[in-house]
C-alpha cells in the first residue's frame, strides 16, 4: 500500500517536471516582459519583482512594432482565407472522386510539407525582384500557400471522407448538382475540419520568418522580422524584446490550445491519428 | 475499391473533379513548381545579383562542381547531420518518458494540464524561441549561467563559443520538439487495446517488459514518422538558429539552410545558392518519398 502512495507521488512529481519543462521558457519570456532593465539584468535573477507595463506601452507606441503586427495579421488572415478557398474544393475532389493520377496528386500536395523554404526563397526573390513584388503583402500571401494549401487539403480530405455519402446520393436524386452538393452539404458538415485547418494555416503563417525576412524590406515587415531586428546594436532592450515576443506568441498559443487535440495530426499531416 | 466507390458515387461528369481541383493545382504549380524550375535554371548560370553588368551566362555544371568541391557546404551538411543525431535521442527519450507519464492512469487534472502544456512549445513562434534562447543563454545575466554559477560549475560563454552555441541551439530545439515526440508516442500508447494492456499487467509487473512486448509495436509507426519528419524539419531549420546565432560563432551553428541563405542573400551568389538548394531539394524529395511510402496507406 505504501508503495502505491509512493508511486502516486512520483507520478505527480514527474508530471510537475513536465509542466516546468514545457512552460519555463515561456514563463521566463512573459515575466521578463514585465521587468524593468535593472530587474532584467539582476544577478541572481529576481523571482519576485514589481511588474511594470512600460515595455508594453513602449512597443505599442512604437509604430514599427504595431505596423508589423498589423502586417502579420493581414498576411496570415488573407493567406489562410485563400488556402481554404482553394484547398477545400480540392479536398472534396480527393475525398469523393476517382480519377487517374489521384494518388500522385495527393502525394504531391503532401510532399510540399517537406520542402525547405530556402529552396523556394531564392527563385521567388529573383521573380519578385523582376515583377516589382518585393516588399508587398501579395508575395508573402502567395508564397505561404505552398505550406498552407497542403495542410488544408490534407485535413479537409480526411474530414470530408467521414461525411456519409448517402447524404450526397440523396441530394443528387433531388437533382442537386455537384457544386450545390459541395456548398450545401460538405462545407457546413465539414466545418470543424475546415476550421482546424484554417487555424493551422494561420499559426504557420504567423510564425514564418525566412520568407518574410528575404522578401520584405521596410513597409511589409512582419512581426517575427521586427522581433529579430531588435537583436542588433550594443545595449539590447531586453524588456521590449520580450514584450514583443509575448505579443507575437500569445495569439498563436491561444489558437494552438483550441486545436490542441489535432496538434499531432496537423504537424505530421496525419501520419498518426 | 474503385468499383465500389464508382457505384457509390455515380453520375458525375468526367470533368467534375477537375473543376474542384484546378484552382489549387494551378496555384501550387505557379507558386511551387515554377519557382523550382526557375531555381534549376539559375543553378546552371553564373548569377550574382550585385554584378548585373556581367550578365547571367549559362555555365553548365560549374556551380554544381563548385558546390560539391566546397568544403564549407559539406561541413554545413555534416553539422546538420550532427545536430540531428544530437537532438533526436534526447527528444525521443524525453518524449517516451513524458508519454508514459501521461498515459499512466490517475491524477486526472494534473495529467490533463501537462498534456495541454505540451502544445505551448510547439506553437511558439520559432523566431521567438530564438529570442528566448538569447536571453536564457546570455553570458552575463542569462539564467543558464546563473544556474551554473549557483551550483558552482561556473558560467559559460554559451553563444560565444563553438561548443556552447551548438549545445544552446540543441537545447532550444529539444525544448521545442520533445512535446512533438511525446504527443506522437502518447497517440501510439493510446492505440494499445485496453484488454491487452490489462491482461499484460496481470502477467507482468515489469514496466520494461510491458513496453517492449506490448506497447512497442504500437509505437513503431509513430517512430518512423518522427525520424523522417524531424530530419526534414532539421534540414529546414532556420528561424530559431538564425535569431540565436546567425550560424556563428565562426561556422559553429552554420546549418545547411543558414549557409544557403548566406550565400544567396548576403553574398548574392544566386547561381551557387540555387545549385545548393537543388541538391537540398533532391535530398528532401528522397526523404518525403520514403515518408509517404512508409507511413501512408494508399489513398482509396
Amino acid at each position: 500500500m505504501m508503495s502505491m502512495t509512493l508511486r502516486r507521488i512520483l507520478h505527480g512529481l514527474g508530471l510537475l517536471v513536465v509542466l516546468c519543462f514545457t512552460l519555463f521558457p515561456f514563463y521566463w519570456m512573459v515575466s521578463s516582459s514585465f521587468k524593468d532593465q535593472t530587474d532584467l539584468l539582476a544577478s541572481p535573477p529576481v523571482w519576485l519583482f514589481t511588474p511594470t507595463l512600460s515595455n508594453y506601452t513602449d512597443i505599442f507606441a512604437d509604430e514599427k512594432v504595431f505596423g508589423a503586427i498589423v502586417n502579420s495579421l493581414i498576411v496570415a488572415t488573407l493567406t489562410t482565407a485563400l488556402s481554404v478557398l482553394l484547398g477545400a474544393p480540392a479536398a472534396y475532389a480527393l475525398a469523393r472522386f476517382n480519377f487517374r493520377g489521384k494518388s500522385d496528386l495527393w502525394f504531391w500536395f503532401i510532399s510540399n510539407r517537406m520542402i525547405s523554404p530556402i529552396v523556394l526563397a531564392l527563385p521567388v526573390y529573383i521573380l519578385a525582384l523582376q515583377l516589382k513584388l518585393l516588399d508587398t503583402h501579395l508575395v508573402l500571401i502567395l508564397i505561404y500557400l505552398t505550406f498552407n494549401l497542403p495542410i488544408v487539403v490534407w485535413i479537409c480530405t480526411d474530414q470530408f471522407r467521414s461525411i456519409p455519402i448517402e447524404l450526397e446520393q440523396a441530394a443528387r436524386l433531388d437533382g442537386a448538382d455537384q457544386f450545390t452538393i459541395f456548398r450545401k452539404i460538405y462545407v457546413p458538415l465539414g466545418l470543424p475540419g475546415i476550421a482546424v485547418s484554417a487555424i493551422f494555416s494561420f499559426i504557420f503563417s504567423w510564425n514564418e520568418l525566412l520568407y518574410a525576412l528575404v522578401l520584405t524590406r521596410r513597409s511589409v515587415q512582419t512581426a517575427p522580422v521586427i522581433a529579430t531586428s531588435f537583436m542588433s546594436g550594443y545595449e539590447l532592450p531586453w524588456g521590449k524584446i520580450m514584450a514583443t515576443g509575448t505579443v507575437i506568441v500569445l495569439p498563436v498559443t491561444i489558437f494552438a490550445l483550441l486545436v490542441s487535440k489535432h496538434m499531432v495530426r496537423g504537424l505530421t499531416m496525419g501520419a498518426t491519428k | 475499391m474503385v468499383q465500389i466507390q464508382a457505384k457509390l458515387n455515380p453520375g458525375y461528369g468526367r470533368w467534375t473533379p477537375f473543376w474542384f481541383l484546378a484552382p489549387a493545382v494551378l496555384a501550387l504549380l505557379v507558386i511551387g513548381i515554377y519557382p523550382t524550375i526557375s531555381a534549376l535554371v539559375t543553378s546552371f548560370r553564373r548569377y550574382n545579383i550585385t554584378r548585373p553588368r556581367d550578365g547571367f551566362p549559362f555555365v553548365g555544371l560549374e556551380n554544381y562542381v563548385n558546390v560539391l568541391s566546397d568544403q564549407t557546404f559539406w561541413q554545413s551538411l555534416g553539422l546538420t547531420a550532427r545536430f540531428f543525431l544530437t537532438v533526436l535521442p534526447f527528444e525521443l527519450f524525453f518524449g517516451i518518458c513524458i508519454a508514459l507519464l501521461l498515459h499512466r492512469p490517475g491524477l486526472g487534472m494534473l495529467r490533463a494540464l501537462a498534456r495541454v502544456s505540451l502544445v505551448v512549445p510547439l506553437a511558439t513562434t520559432y523566431a521567438v524561441v530564438g529570442l528566448i534562447g538569447r536571453l536564457v543563454f546570455n553570458r552575463d545575466f542569462g539564467i543558464a549561467n546563473q544556474f551554473l554559477n549557483a551550483i558552482g560549475v561556473g558560467g559559460l560563454d554559451w553563444l560565444g563559443s563553438t561548443t556552447g552555441a551548438f549545445i544552446a541551439i540543441a537545447i532550444m530545439d529539444i525544448w521545442q520538439w520533445t512535446p512533438f515526440c511525446a504527443l506522437i508516442f502518447l497517440a501510439g500508447l493510446s492505440m494499445v487495446p485496453v484488454e491487452i494492456e490489462e491482461a499484460a499487467r496481470l502477467e507482468t509487473s515489469s514496466k520494461t517488459a510491458m513496453l517492449r512486448h506490448v506497447q512497442l509495436p504500437y509505437l513503431l509507426p509513430g517512430l518512423t514518422a518522427m525520424l523522417i519528419l524531424r530530419s526534414a524539419d532539421i534540414l529546414k531549420l532556420f528561424d530559431m538558429v538564425f535569431v540565436m546565432t546567425r550560424g556563428g560563432p565562426g561556422s559553429a551553428t552554420d546549418l545547411v539552410s543558414i549557409y544557403i541563405q548566406r550565400v544567396g542573400f548576403r553574398i548574392f551568389d544566386m547561381g551557387t545558392a540555387s545549385a545548393q538548394a537543388i541538391l537540398l531539394l533532391i535530398v528532401t524529395i528522397v526523404l518525403s518519398r520514403l515518408y509517404i511510402k512508409l507511413i501512408y496507406k494508399e489513398i482509396e
